[in-house]
Protein backbone atom coordinates (compact mmCIF):
# COMPACT_ATOMS: atom_id res chain seq x y z
CA UNK A 1 0.00 0.00 0.00
CA UNK A 2 3.08 2.58 0.95
CA UNK A 3 4.33 1.81 -2.70
CA UNK A 4 1.15 2.18 -4.23
CA UNK A 5 0.75 5.43 -2.68
CA UNK A 6 4.26 6.94 -3.54
CA UNK A 7 3.22 5.91 -6.66
CA UNK A 8 0.28 7.62 -7.53
CA UNK A 9 1.42 10.67 -5.40
CA UNK A 10 4.28 10.32 -8.39
CA UNK A 11 1.41 10.18 -10.70
CA UNK A 12 -1.11 12.66 -9.81
CA UNK A 13 1.48 14.84 -9.55
CA UNK A 14 2.50 14.79 -12.58
CA UNK A 15 -0.86 14.76 -14.25
CA UNK A 16 -4.01 15.31 -11.76
CA UNK A 17 -6.88 13.84 -14.32
CA UNK A 18 -5.64 10.30 -14.41
CA UNK A 19 -8.96 8.30 -14.57
CA UNK A 20 -8.75 5.46 -11.57
CA UNK A 21 -9.02 3.47 -14.36
CA UNK A 22 -6.05 4.68 -16.10
CA UNK A 23 -4.06 4.82 -12.62
CA UNK A 24 -5.14 0.87 -11.77
CA UNK A 25 -3.52 0.05 -15.27
CA UNK A 26 -0.06 1.71 -14.85
CA UNK A 27 0.18 0.29 -11.37
CA UNK A 28 -0.80 -2.70 -12.29
CA UNK A 29 -3.50 -2.69 -9.02
CA UNK A 30 -6.54 -3.12 -8.82
CA UNK A 31 -9.63 -0.25 -9.08
CA UNK A 32 -11.01 -1.25 -5.79
CA UNK A 33 -7.26 -0.81 -4.37
CA UNK A 34 -6.42 2.46 -6.35
CA UNK A 35 -9.81 4.23 -5.12
CA UNK A 36 -9.15 3.48 -1.40
CA UNK A 37 -5.34 4.61 -1.43
CA UNK A 38 -6.37 7.95 -3.26
CA UNK A 39 -8.75 8.43 -0.36
CA UNK A 40 -6.79 7.71 2.32
CA UNK A 41 -4.07 10.44 0.88
CA UNK A 42 -7.09 12.78 0.36
CA UNK A 43 -8.09 12.16 3.92
CA UNK A 44 -4.28 12.61 5.81
CA UNK A 45 -4.14 15.68 3.74
CA UNK A 46 -1.35 14.80 1.87
CA UNK A 47 -3.24 15.61 -1.24
CA UNK A 48 -4.52 18.55 -0.77
CA UNK A 49 -6.18 20.18 -4.03
CA UNK A 50 -6.32 18.80 -7.49
CA UNK A 51 -5.66 22.12 -9.94
CA UNK A 52 -4.53 23.21 -13.61
CA UNK A 53 -1.38 24.46 -14.00
CA UNK A 54 -1.62 27.58 -15.53
CA UNK A 55 1.20 28.62 -18.22
CA UNK A 56 0.89 32.58 -17.86
CA UNK A 57 3.12 32.57 -21.03
CA UNK A 58 0.85 31.44 -22.91
CA UNK A 59 -1.71 34.00 -22.09
CA UNK A 60 -2.37 37.79 -23.19
CA UNK A 61 -0.73 40.47 -21.49
CA UNK A 62 -3.91 42.25 -20.11
CA UNK A 63 -5.23 38.64 -18.83
CA UNK A 64 -1.65 38.08 -16.96
CA UNK A 65 -1.71 38.77 -13.29
CA UNK A 66 1.35 40.06 -11.72
CA UNK A 67 3.47 38.16 -9.82
CA UNK A 68 6.46 39.09 -7.22
CA UNK A 69 8.81 37.01 -4.57
CA UNK A 70 9.07 38.65 -1.59
CA UNK A 71 11.99 37.61 0.76
CA UNK A 72 11.31 39.06 4.58
CA UNK A 73 13.98 38.59 7.23
CA UNK A 74 12.09 38.92 10.85
CA UNK A 75 13.52 40.19 13.63
CA UNK A 76 12.84 37.14 16.59
CA UNK A 77 10.50 38.46 19.33
CA UNK A 78 9.92 37.14 22.94
CA UNK A 79 7.07 35.22 22.36
CA UNK A 80 6.86 35.36 18.88
CA UNK A 81 8.49 33.04 16.63
CA UNK A 82 8.37 32.26 12.71
CA UNK A 83 5.15 30.09 13.39
CA UNK A 84 3.07 33.06 14.37
CA UNK A 85 4.27 35.21 12.02
CA UNK A 86 3.83 33.01 9.26
CA UNK A 87 -0.31 32.72 10.75
CA UNK A 88 -0.51 36.52 10.16
CA UNK A 89 1.13 36.81 6.34
CA UNK A 90 -0.45 33.39 5.31
CA UNK A 91 -4.44 34.98 5.93
CA UNK A 92 -3.48 37.25 3.48
CA UNK A 93 -5.35 36.52 0.22
CA UNK A 94 -2.32 37.91 -2.04
CA UNK A 95 -0.54 35.25 -0.90
CA UNK A 96 -0.06 32.09 -2.56
CA UNK A 97 2.58 30.55 -0.97
CA UNK A 98 4.59 31.18 2.04
CA UNK A 99 7.76 29.18 2.42
CA UNK A 100 10.16 29.25 5.97
CA UNK A 101 14.18 29.50 4.16
CA UNK A 102 17.39 28.81 5.38
CA UNK A 103 20.32 30.84 4.06
CA UNK A 104 20.00 34.98 3.99
CA UNK A 105 16.24 35.72 4.72
CA UNK A 106 13.56 34.12 6.53
CA UNK A 107 10.40 34.03 4.73
CA UNK A 108 10.14 33.32 1.04
CA UNK A 109 6.12 34.24 -0.06
CA UNK A 110 4.77 34.29 -3.48
CA UNK A 111 2.41 36.76 -4.23
CA UNK A 112 0.05 37.47 -7.20
CA UNK A 113 -1.70 40.71 -8.27
CA UNK A 114 -3.78 42.35 -10.70
CA UNK A 115 -0.54 44.52 -11.19
CA UNK A 116 2.44 45.93 -9.70
CA UNK A 117 1.06 48.68 -7.90
CA UNK A 118 -1.49 46.06 -6.42
CA UNK A 119 1.23 44.41 -5.32
CA UNK A 120 3.14 47.19 -3.79
CA UNK A 121 0.57 48.40 -2.02
CA UNK A 122 0.34 44.70 -0.66
CA UNK A 123 3.74 45.37 0.76
CA UNK A 124 3.58 49.02 1.85
CA UNK A 125 0.34 48.45 3.62
CA UNK A 126 -0.19 44.99 4.80
CA UNK A 127 2.84 43.34 4.75
CA UNK A 128 5.82 45.68 6.13
CA UNK A 129 3.67 46.93 9.04
CA UNK A 130 3.78 43.82 10.62
CA UNK A 131 5.46 44.03 14.10
CA UNK A 132 8.98 42.66 13.88
CA UNK A 133 9.52 42.43 10.27
CA UNK A 134 12.81 43.61 9.71
CA UNK A 135 12.92 44.10 5.75
CA UNK A 136 11.42 43.09 3.03
CA UNK A 137 12.91 42.76 -0.52
CA UNK A 138 10.33 42.07 -4.03
CA UNK A 139 11.38 40.67 -6.56
CA UNK A 140 8.78 40.93 -9.65
CA UNK A 141 8.84 37.80 -11.77
CA UNK A 142 9.70 38.49 -15.52
CA UNK A 143 9.47 35.34 -17.35
CA UNK A 144 8.73 31.63 -16.60
CA UNK A 145 11.00 29.60 -18.28
CA UNK A 146 9.66 26.25 -16.61
CA UNK A 147 6.76 26.13 -14.49
CA UNK A 148 5.99 22.79 -11.73
CA UNK A 149 8.39 20.74 -14.36
CA UNK A 150 6.63 22.17 -17.74
CA UNK A 151 9.34 24.10 -20.12
CA UNK A 152 6.79 26.93 -21.45
CA UNK A 153 8.57 27.55 -24.64
CA UNK A 154 10.55 24.49 -26.10
CA UNK A 155 12.83 24.87 -28.22
CA UNK A 156 11.04 23.39 -31.73
CA UNK A 157 14.43 22.34 -33.73
CA UNK A 158 15.32 19.86 -31.19
CA UNK A 159 12.00 17.67 -31.43
CA UNK A 160 12.42 14.04 -31.80
CA UNK A 161 11.51 12.42 -35.17
CA UNK A 162 7.91 11.05 -35.32
CA UNK A 163 8.96 7.93 -36.62
CA UNK A 164 12.04 5.97 -36.95
CA UNK A 165 12.92 1.91 -37.79
CA UNK B 1 23.46 13.20 -69.56
CA UNK B 2 23.62 9.25 -68.47
CA UNK B 3 22.26 7.71 -65.84
CA UNK B 4 24.66 7.94 -62.80
CA UNK B 5 22.98 5.65 -60.25
CA UNK B 6 24.89 1.89 -59.63
CA UNK B 7 22.41 -0.92 -60.20
CA UNK B 8 22.81 -2.18 -57.03
CA UNK B 9 21.46 0.71 -55.42
CA UNK B 10 18.96 1.25 -57.62
CA UNK B 11 17.29 -2.30 -56.86
CA UNK B 12 17.36 -1.37 -52.85
CA UNK B 13 14.09 -0.89 -52.07
CA UNK B 14 13.44 1.90 -49.94
CA UNK B 15 12.78 1.80 -45.98
CA UNK B 16 9.73 -0.12 -45.38
CA UNK B 17 8.38 3.37 -43.07
CA UNK B 18 9.42 5.70 -45.70
CA UNK B 19 6.14 5.76 -47.46
CA UNK B 20 4.16 5.80 -43.69
CA UNK B 21 6.99 7.99 -42.72
CA UNK B 22 5.86 10.61 -45.15
CA UNK B 23 2.00 10.61 -44.75
CA UNK B 24 2.67 10.71 -41.06
CA UNK B 25 4.71 13.99 -41.45
CA UNK B 26 1.99 15.69 -43.29
CA UNK B 27 -0.33 15.17 -40.43
CA UNK B 28 -0.51 17.56 -37.71
CA UNK B 29 -1.17 16.89 -33.79
CA UNK B 30 -0.41 12.89 -33.97
CA UNK B 31 0.46 11.15 -30.99
CA UNK B 32 3.31 8.82 -32.64
CA UNK B 33 4.69 5.75 -30.36
CA UNK B 34 7.07 5.45 -34.05
CA UNK B 35 10.65 6.17 -32.68
CA UNK B 36 13.39 3.87 -32.20
CA UNK B 37 15.44 5.74 -29.91
CA UNK B 38 15.07 6.53 -25.66
CA UNK B 39 13.31 9.63 -24.76
CA UNK B 40 15.59 10.10 -22.09
CA UNK B 41 18.28 12.47 -22.82
CA UNK B 42 21.88 11.05 -22.29
CA UNK B 43 22.95 11.67 -18.43
CA UNK B 44 24.52 14.42 -17.10
CA UNK B 45 27.90 12.98 -16.44
CA UNK B 46 28.52 12.02 -20.07
CA UNK B 47 27.47 15.19 -21.35
CA UNK B 48 29.66 17.04 -19.31
CA UNK B 49 32.70 14.67 -20.14
CA UNK B 50 31.79 15.60 -23.82
CA UNK B 51 31.70 18.97 -23.49
CA UNK B 52 34.82 19.40 -21.72
CA UNK B 53 36.51 16.98 -24.11
CA UNK B 54 35.76 19.80 -26.60
CA UNK B 55 36.27 22.72 -24.08
CA UNK B 56 39.72 21.48 -23.54
CA UNK B 57 40.47 21.37 -27.27
CA UNK B 58 40.27 17.38 -28.24
CA UNK B 59 39.36 18.41 -31.52
CA UNK B 60 41.33 15.89 -33.49
CA UNK B 61 41.09 12.48 -35.40
CA UNK B 62 41.90 9.29 -32.73
CA UNK B 63 43.71 5.88 -33.82
CA UNK B 64 41.31 4.47 -36.33
CA UNK B 65 40.32 1.69 -33.85
CA UNK B 66 39.62 4.12 -31.19
CA UNK B 67 40.57 5.52 -27.98
CA UNK B 68 42.40 2.53 -25.78
CA UNK B 69 41.18 3.86 -22.54
CA UNK B 70 37.78 3.15 -24.54
CA UNK B 71 38.02 -0.14 -25.59
CA UNK B 72 39.31 -1.49 -22.54
CA UNK B 73 36.92 -0.39 -20.56
CA UNK B 74 34.64 -2.13 -23.09
CA UNK B 75 36.91 -5.77 -22.88
CA UNK B 76 35.73 -4.77 -19.26
CA UNK B 77 32.56 -3.85 -19.08
CA UNK B 78 31.73 -7.24 -21.83
CA UNK B 79 33.73 -9.76 -19.36
CA UNK B 80 32.23 -8.83 -15.92
CA UNK B 81 28.25 -8.36 -17.21
CA UNK B 82 28.44 -10.80 -20.16
CA UNK B 83 31.08 -13.31 -19.66
CA UNK B 84 32.50 -12.81 -22.98
CA UNK B 85 35.98 -12.53 -23.46
CA UNK B 86 37.75 -10.07 -26.56
CA UNK B 87 40.64 -8.70 -26.46
CA UNK B 88 41.57 -4.47 -26.48
CA UNK B 89 43.01 -5.60 -30.17
CA UNK B 90 40.21 -7.24 -31.55
CA UNK B 91 37.89 -4.25 -30.25
CA UNK B 92 36.58 -1.25 -32.40
CA UNK B 93 34.71 1.61 -32.16
CA UNK B 94 32.54 2.42 -35.00
CA UNK B 95 30.35 5.65 -35.99
CA UNK B 96 27.45 3.42 -33.86
CA UNK B 97 26.73 0.40 -33.96
CA UNK B 98 25.25 1.01 -37.54
CA UNK B 99 28.66 1.00 -38.89
CA UNK B 100 29.71 -2.19 -37.52
CA UNK B 101 26.48 -4.05 -38.96
CA UNK B 102 27.23 -2.30 -42.27
CA UNK B 103 31.40 -3.06 -42.30
CA UNK B 104 31.39 -6.74 -41.20
CA UNK B 105 28.89 -6.99 -44.34
CA UNK B 106 31.25 -5.58 -46.19
CA UNK B 107 34.51 -7.56 -45.11
CA UNK B 108 32.63 -10.44 -45.19
CA UNK B 109 29.43 -10.79 -47.93
CA UNK B 110 31.11 -12.37 -51.83
CA UNK B 111 28.14 -12.19 -54.28
CA UNK B 112 25.66 -15.15 -54.06
CA UNK B 113 26.26 -15.54 -50.73
CA UNK B 114 23.12 -16.10 -48.65
CA UNK B 115 22.66 -13.97 -44.81
CA UNK B 116 20.13 -15.59 -42.74
CA UNK B 117 18.36 -12.68 -41.19
CA UNK B 118 15.61 -13.52 -38.69
CA UNK B 119 11.99 -11.85 -39.22
CA UNK B 120 10.77 -10.04 -38.79
CA UNK B 121 14.18 -7.84 -37.53
CA UNK B 122 15.75 -4.52 -37.78
CA UNK B 123 15.16 -3.05 -41.52
CA UNK B 124 18.96 -2.14 -41.93
CA UNK B 125 20.40 -5.65 -42.12
CA UNK B 126 18.83 -6.97 -45.11
CA UNK B 127 19.64 -3.58 -47.60
CA UNK B 128 23.08 -3.98 -45.88
CA UNK B 129 23.72 -7.39 -47.30
CA UNK B 130 22.20 -6.45 -50.91
CA UNK B 131 24.35 -3.93 -51.84
CA UNK B 132 27.29 -6.23 -51.31
CA UNK B 133 25.93 -8.59 -53.92
CA UNK B 134 24.60 -10.96 -51.11
CA UNK B 135 21.30 -12.83 -50.51
CA UNK B 136 18.91 -12.12 -47.45
CA UNK B 137 17.08 -14.92 -46.22
CA UNK B 138 14.57 -14.97 -44.12
CA UNK B 139 14.23 -16.91 -40.99
CA UNK B 140 10.72 -17.20 -39.95
CA UNK B 141 10.31 -16.43 -36.39
CA UNK B 142 6.82 -17.15 -34.70
CA UNK B 143 4.65 -14.65 -32.70
CA UNK B 144 3.50 -18.04 -30.69
CA UNK B 145 7.04 -18.83 -29.65
CA UNK B 146 8.24 -15.75 -28.48
CA UNK B 147 9.50 -14.78 -31.90
CA UNK B 148 12.61 -16.95 -31.56
CA UNK B 149 14.66 -18.31 -33.64
CA UNK B 150 14.52 -22.18 -33.94
CA UNK B 151 16.73 -24.90 -35.23
CA UNK B 152 13.65 -26.11 -37.02
CA UNK B 153 13.06 -22.92 -38.88
CA UNK B 154 16.85 -22.07 -39.32
CA UNK B 155 17.00 -26.21 -41.42
CA UNK B 156 14.01 -24.97 -43.38
CA UNK B 157 16.10 -22.18 -45.43
CA UNK B 158 19.73 -23.17 -44.66
CA UNK B 159 21.65 -24.40 -47.99
CA UNK B 160 25.20 -24.70 -49.12
CA UNK B 161 25.48 -20.91 -49.81
CA UNK B 162 24.43 -19.64 -46.34
CA UNK B 163 27.31 -17.90 -45.24
CA UNK B 164 26.46 -16.29 -42.00
CA UNK B 165 23.65 -15.83 -39.55
CA UNK B 166 22.87 -12.59 -38.21
CA UNK B 167 21.28 -12.33 -34.84
CA UNK B 168 19.79 -9.40 -32.96
CA UNK B 169 18.73 -10.02 -29.74
CA UNK B 170 17.10 -8.71 -27.52
CA UNK B 171 15.00 -7.77 -30.90
CA UNK B 172 13.57 -4.62 -32.43
CA UNK B 173 10.64 -4.94 -33.12
CA UNK B 174 9.76 -8.06 -31.73
CA UNK B 175 11.15 -7.28 -28.45
CA UNK B 176 11.94 -11.31 -27.85
CA UNK B 177 15.21 -12.38 -26.53
CA UNK B 178 17.27 -15.51 -26.64
CA UNK B 179 18.07 -17.29 -23.17
CA UNK B 180 20.82 -19.15 -22.92
CA UNK B 181 19.13 -22.46 -23.26
CA UNK B 182 17.26 -21.00 -26.64
CA UNK B 183 20.78 -20.25 -27.67
CA UNK B 184 22.67 -23.90 -26.87
CA UNK B 185 19.56 -25.68 -28.78
CA UNK B 186 21.01 -23.49 -32.26
CA UNK B 187 24.74 -23.95 -31.40
CA UNK B 188 25.50 -27.09 -33.52
CA UNK B 189 23.81 -26.02 -36.40
CA UNK B 190 26.15 -23.30 -36.77
CA UNK B 191 28.75 -25.35 -36.47
CA UNK B 192 27.01 -27.97 -38.74
CA UNK B 193 27.10 -24.94 -41.16
CA UNK B 194 29.95 -23.41 -40.98
CA UNK B 195 28.29 -20.11 -40.23
CA UNK B 196 29.57 -16.99 -39.04
CA UNK B 197 27.07 -15.22 -36.35
CA UNK B 198 26.93 -11.52 -36.28
CA UNK B 199 25.20 -10.68 -33.02
CA UNK B 200 23.92 -7.38 -32.45
CA UNK B 201 23.51 -6.80 -28.76
CA UNK B 202 22.24 -3.36 -28.81
CA UNK B 203 19.82 -3.63 -26.72
CA UNK B 204 21.50 -6.05 -24.45
CA UNK B 205 21.47 -3.86 -21.34
CA UNK B 206 17.10 -3.52 -21.77
CA UNK B 207 16.10 -6.74 -20.51
CA UNK B 208 13.38 -7.39 -18.03
CA UNK B 209 13.33 -9.96 -15.57
CA UNK B 210 16.60 -11.86 -16.88
CA UNK B 211 20.02 -11.25 -17.95
CA UNK B 212 21.13 -10.91 -21.35
CA UNK B 213 22.94 -14.00 -22.34
CA UNK B 214 25.45 -12.86 -25.27
CA UNK B 215 25.97 -15.90 -27.91
CA UNK B 216 29.58 -14.78 -27.91
CA UNK B 217 29.62 -16.17 -24.56
CA UNK B 218 29.37 -19.85 -25.68
CA UNK B 219 32.87 -21.20 -25.60
CA UNK B 220 32.07 -23.70 -28.47
CA UNK B 221 31.54 -20.98 -30.77
CA UNK B 222 34.30 -19.05 -30.34
CA UNK B 223 36.44 -17.18 -33.13
CA UNK B 224 32.94 -17.57 -34.95
CA UNK B 225 30.71 -14.59 -33.51
CA UNK B 226 31.18 -10.93 -33.79
CA UNK B 227 29.06 -9.23 -31.16
CA UNK B 228 27.89 -5.56 -32.35
CA UNK B 229 26.83 -3.38 -29.81
CA UNK B 230 26.79 0.73 -28.60
CA UNK B 231 25.82 3.39 -26.51
CA UNK B 232 22.92 4.61 -28.44
CA UNK B 233 19.90 2.93 -26.32
CA UNK B 234 21.28 2.02 -22.74
CA UNK B 235 23.10 5.02 -22.58
CA UNK B 236 20.39 7.18 -24.14
CA UNK B 237 23.40 8.25 -27.41
CA UNK B 238 21.75 8.30 -30.15
CA UNK B 239 23.28 11.65 -31.57
CA UNK B 240 26.56 11.19 -29.89
CA UNK B 241 27.10 8.24 -33.20
CA UNK B 242 29.42 5.80 -30.53
CA UNK B 243 29.62 1.78 -31.03
CA UNK B 244 31.24 -0.79 -30.90
CA UNK B 245 32.47 -4.03 -32.36
CA UNK B 246 34.36 -7.22 -31.26
CA UNK B 247 35.41 -9.89 -33.27
CA UNK B 248 38.26 -12.30 -33.93
CA UNK B 249 41.24 -10.96 -35.35
CA UNK B 250 41.31 -11.50 -39.04
CA UNK B 251 37.77 -10.26 -39.34
CA UNK B 252 38.24 -7.31 -36.92
CA UNK B 253 41.55 -6.44 -38.72
CA UNK B 254 39.56 -6.60 -42.46
CA UNK B 255 36.76 -4.37 -40.87
CA UNK B 256 39.44 -1.80 -39.90
CA UNK B 257 41.00 -1.66 -43.18
CA UNK B 258 37.86 -0.29 -44.76
CA UNK B 259 37.11 1.66 -42.15
CA UNK B 260 39.90 3.34 -42.23
CA UNK B 261 39.46 4.35 -46.08
CA UNK B 262 35.71 5.23 -45.16
CA UNK B 263 35.08 6.67 -42.03
CA UNK B 264 38.95 7.10 -40.51
CA UNK B 265 37.34 7.35 -37.05
CA UNK B 266 34.09 8.08 -34.97
CA UNK B 267 33.89 11.56 -32.82
CA UNK B 268 36.58 11.89 -30.75
CA UNK B 269 34.21 13.89 -28.42
CA UNK B 270 31.33 10.91 -28.31
CA UNK B 271 34.33 8.38 -27.85
CA UNK B 272 35.50 10.22 -24.28
CA UNK B 273 31.77 10.69 -23.46
CA UNK B 274 30.94 7.11 -23.57
CA UNK B 275 34.35 6.07 -21.84
CA UNK B 276 33.10 8.43 -18.91
CA UNK B 277 29.48 6.31 -19.35
CA UNK B 278 31.98 3.57 -19.01
CA UNK B 279 33.78 4.50 -16.08
CA UNK B 280 31.16 6.48 -13.98
CA UNK B 281 28.81 3.34 -14.28
CA UNK B 282 32.00 0.73 -12.88
CA UNK B 283 31.61 3.01 -9.90
CA UNK B 284 27.81 3.63 -9.25
CA UNK B 285 26.74 0.23 -10.29
CA UNK B 286 25.40 1.59 -13.54
CA UNK B 287 22.65 3.76 -11.86
CA UNK B 288 21.44 5.46 -14.27
CA UNK B 289 21.07 2.55 -17.11
CA UNK B 290 18.92 0.62 -13.99
CA UNK B 291 16.64 3.67 -13.79
CA UNK B 292 16.16 4.36 -17.45
CA UNK B 293 15.35 0.28 -17.30
CA UNK B 294 13.14 0.33 -14.25
CA UNK B 295 11.10 2.91 -15.91
CA UNK B 296 10.65 1.22 -19.42
CA UNK B 297 10.20 -1.96 -17.11
CA UNK B 298 6.79 0.19 -15.89
CA UNK B 299 6.17 0.98 -19.12
CA UNK B 300 6.08 -2.29 -20.97
CA UNK B 301 3.99 -3.75 -18.28
CA UNK B 302 1.07 -1.12 -18.94
CA UNK B 303 1.67 -1.44 -22.87
CA UNK B 304 0.67 -5.53 -22.40
CA UNK B 305 -1.69 -5.11 -20.04
CA UNK B 306 -3.58 -2.16 -22.00
CA UNK B 307 -2.93 -4.06 -25.31
CA UNK B 308 -4.04 -7.61 -24.25
CA UNK B 309 -6.85 -5.56 -22.73
CA UNK B 310 -7.90 -4.61 -25.69
CA UNK B 311 -8.18 -7.73 -27.52
CA UNK B 312 -5.20 -8.01 -29.35
CA UNK B 313 -2.78 -11.26 -28.89
CA UNK B 314 0.21 -9.24 -27.59
CA UNK B 315 3.84 -11.02 -26.98
CA UNK B 316 4.71 -9.54 -23.37
CA UNK B 317 8.16 -8.19 -24.77
CA UNK B 318 11.18 -9.24 -23.21
CA UNK B 319 14.16 -6.82 -24.27
CA UNK B 320 14.46 -3.52 -26.13
CA UNK B 321 11.48 -0.77 -25.73
CA UNK B 322 9.10 -1.83 -28.25
CA UNK B 323 6.24 -4.11 -28.21
CA UNK B 324 4.72 -6.13 -31.77
CA UNK B 325 0.78 -6.97 -31.13
CA UNK B 326 -0.72 -8.93 -33.38
CA UNK B 327 -3.64 -7.22 -35.39
CA UNK B 328 -4.60 -10.51 -37.15
CA UNK B 329 -7.88 -10.49 -35.08
CA UNK B 330 -8.97 -6.83 -36.91
CA UNK B 331 -8.89 -9.01 -40.25
CA UNK B 332 -6.44 -5.62 -41.40
CA UNK B 333 -3.28 -6.29 -41.96
CA UNK B 334 -0.42 -4.09 -40.02
CA UNK B 335 -0.09 -1.72 -42.97
CA UNK B 336 -3.72 -1.00 -42.98
CA UNK B 337 -4.15 -0.73 -39.52
CA UNK B 338 -1.81 1.59 -39.23
CA UNK B 339 -3.01 3.52 -41.81
CA UNK B 340 -6.65 3.54 -40.52
CA UNK B 341 -5.20 4.26 -37.15
CA UNK B 342 -3.79 7.71 -38.45
CA UNK B 343 -6.87 8.49 -39.98
CA UNK B 344 -9.15 8.12 -37.49
CA UNK B 345 -7.45 8.83 -34.46
CA UNK B 346 -4.02 10.64 -35.33
CA UNK B 347 -1.60 8.01 -33.53
CA UNK B 348 0.97 6.71 -35.26
CA UNK B 349 2.94 3.25 -34.99
CA UNK B 350 4.78 1.18 -37.68
CA UNK B 351 3.49 -1.37 -39.80
CA UNK B 352 4.97 -4.93 -39.11
CA UNK B 353 6.07 -5.81 -42.25
CA UNK B 354 8.76 -3.18 -42.66
CA UNK B 355 11.01 -5.05 -41.04
CA UNK B 356 9.96 -8.27 -42.83
CA UNK B 357 6.89 -10.34 -44.24
CA UNK B 358 6.80 -12.76 -41.25
CA UNK B 359 5.44 -8.82 -39.53
CA UNK B 360 2.53 -8.78 -41.52
CA UNK B 361 0.22 -8.96 -39.69
CA UNK B 362 1.53 -7.18 -36.72
CA UNK B 363 2.40 -3.38 -35.83
CA UNK B 364 5.42 -1.71 -34.09
CA UNK B 365 5.06 0.38 -30.99
CA UNK B 366 7.36 2.08 -28.93
CA UNK B 367 6.69 2.82 -25.57
CA UNK B 368 10.32 4.60 -25.27
CA UNK B 369 7.66 7.95 -24.71
CA UNK B 370 6.00 9.54 -21.36
CA UNK B 371 3.36 7.59 -19.28
CA UNK B 372 1.36 10.60 -20.64
CA UNK B 373 1.55 9.91 -23.73
CA UNK B 374 1.09 6.23 -23.22
CA UNK B 375 -1.76 6.30 -22.12
CA UNK B 376 -3.49 8.69 -24.34
CA UNK B 377 -2.29 7.01 -27.51
CA UNK B 378 -3.58 3.42 -25.89
CA UNK B 379 -6.64 4.91 -25.12
CA UNK B 380 -7.14 6.22 -28.86
CA UNK B 381 -6.00 2.80 -30.24
CA UNK B 382 -8.44 0.82 -27.93
CA UNK B 383 -11.35 3.06 -28.99
CA UNK B 384 -9.93 2.82 -32.70
CA UNK B 385 -10.00 -1.49 -31.92
CA UNK B 386 -13.69 -1.38 -30.57
CA UNK B 387 -15.12 0.83 -33.59
CA UNK B 388 -13.59 -2.28 -35.61
CA UNK B 389 -15.24 -4.68 -33.89
CA UNK B 390 -18.47 -2.95 -33.27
Amino acid sequence: MKNLKNQLVELLSENARYTFSQLASITGESLAQVEKAVSELEESGIITKYSAIINTEAMDQENRKVQALIEVKVAPQKLKGFDSYAEEIYSFKEVQSLYLMSGGFDLAIFVEGKNITDIAMFVSEKLSVIDGIASVQTHFILKKYKIEGHITNPNKESERQIIQA
Amino acid sequence: MRDFLSDKAKKLKPSGIRKFFDIVSERKDVISLGVGEPDFITPWDIREAGIQTIKRGYTQYTSNKGLVGLRQEIVDYLRCNYNVDYSVDDTMITVGASEAIDLILRATVNPGDEVLVPDPSYVSYKPCVELNGGVAVSVPCDGENGFKLTRKNLEKVVTKNSKILIFPYPNNPTGGIMEKEFIDEIVPFIIEHDLLVVSDEIYAELTYGREHCSIASVEALKDRVVLISGFSKAFAMTGWRVGYVCAPKPILDTMLKIHQYAIICAPIFSQYAALEGLKKGKLNGYKDIKEMRAEYDRRRKFMHKTFTEMGLSCFEPKGSFYIFPSVKETGLTGEEFATKLLEQEKVAVVPGDAFGEFGKYYVRCSYAYSMKNLVEATERIARFVKGLKG
